[in-house]
């Protein structure tokens, strides 16, 4: 197998990544094509929250060149994942959380197209999920390889799109809604870091038709909670987190 | 073991391949050497699962093909015997291939900014159904 790209009906792995999907019930994206709006701690977060929830979850960190998750969730990275049959995501504070940095360490790993979306083919081909209630996926911000590989392998997958109220989220979301709603039924908009004066989030879900799932207030003290997961429950962002959680 | 895993993904696509023939005649399958894929166990695995969906291999052929990078940077071409690579790195970039870029640079200018030209990984060369 070359550097050459590989069409997807000629790529072996393809064929197993639906069964490997097989016994998730929901597959839950966590997208914004703007950076900074705080898809991973929404995404670490929501999953954590549904898991204390009494659901079964998984937490799959497809930022493959940046992965952060496991920062957040206080991972040292240090041992691999079980392997049987497959690898087997390790569990965290109730989570089966999967990550291409169990692999690069925390190395610099810069990734052209082709490559990263031949490591996502081969992350999917390879993970054996449990049965899992929801499958929360962090993704990274752009429109690029990651985004159009969740739109290709992770049917039916419902987006939950992350906005703040800046102008320039705004414009940034409202392109990446027009390219969800081509293609999957996106379950919502997330508000973070929500002051209250702003509608900017409220009106942009009304002119296209989609949900507000809900607003998470500006938390000034969530950065330095990360890594703990005990800080991290006890964080004002978390429950508004599980407010969002319960609607789901 | 996910040699495993991918003897399964194999398998599907060779099912496919085959349009509800039972028995293939020939496999090649190709072992890009980047990956380290253990043959025997990926061997077992193939055979093993054609076994338990009810069809047999006459001839399953698991060829190696050596790894060759080539620097986007200054073009440099190397293969992985001009880089040291210890053994756990290898089994780091034996899950995915493309943890490469972590641990290594173009042995010549320095960049990461390389390819993999051939050997990446697994790659399915040839089914023949009986």
């Amino acid at each position: 197998m070359s550097s050459a790209y590989i069409p997807l009906d000629e790529d072996f792995r393809v064929s197993v990544i639906g069964r490997r999907l097989g016994g998730v019930k929901r597959i839950l994206p966590v997208m914004s094509s703007k950076g900074g709006v705080g898809k991973t701690l929404v995404s670490v977060s929501l999953a954590l929250a549904l898991s204390d929830l009494g659901r079964k979850v998984g937490l799959l960190d497809l930022d493959i060149t940046n992965p952060s998750a496991h920062v957040a969730l206080g991972m040292k990275l240090k041992d691999l994942p079980e392997e049987e049959k497959g690898v087997k995501p390790p569990e965290v504070g109730g989570v089966e959380f999967m990550t291409i940095a169990y692999y690069t360490k925390d190395n610099p790993t810069p990734l052209r197209g082709w490559e990263i979306d031949n490591a996502v083919r081969e992350i999917l081909a390879i993970t054996i999920w449990g049965e899992l209630d929801y499958l929360l996926i962090d993704t990274p911000p752009g429109m690029s390889d990651e985004l159009l590989d969740v739109i290709t392998f992770f049917k039916p997958a419902e987006p939950l799109v992350v906005a703040t109220n800046s102008p320039l989220a705004i414009k940034s979301v409202e392109r990446l809604l027009k390219l969800l709603k081509e293609e999957l039924t996106v379950k919502g908009v997330v508000e973070n870091m929500a002051s209250g004066a702003s509608s900017l989030v409220k009106d942009l879900c009304t002119a296209h038709s989609v949900s507000y799932l809900g607003a998470i207030g500006f938390d000034p003290q969530i950065d330095s909670k990360l890594g703990s997961l005990e800080g991290i429950k006890s964080s004002s962002f978390f429950r508004d987190v599980t407010r969002i959680a319960r609607k789901l | 073991m996910h040699e495993w895993a991918l003897a399964e993904a194999i398998v599907e696509y060779v099912k496919d391949a085959v349009g509800g023939h039972r028995k293939i005649k020939r496999l090649v399958v190709a072992l890009g050497e980047l990956q380290s894929i253990d043959e025997e166990i990926l061997r077992f695995s193939i055979t093993e699962i054609l076994k338990s969906e009810g069809m047999s291999i006459d001839d399953l052929q698991l060829i190696e093909e050596e790894a060759v990078l080539r620097c986007r940077r200054c073009g440099h071409e190397w293969s992985l015997k001009e880089v040291s690579l210890d053994e756990e790195i290898r089994e780091l970039i034996h899950f995915v291939p493309e943890a490469v870029h972590s641990y290594l640079k173009c042995p010549k200018c320095g960049s990461r900014d390389f390819e993999v030209v051939k050997g990446r990984g697994v790659k399915i060369v040839e089914v023949v159904a009986e």
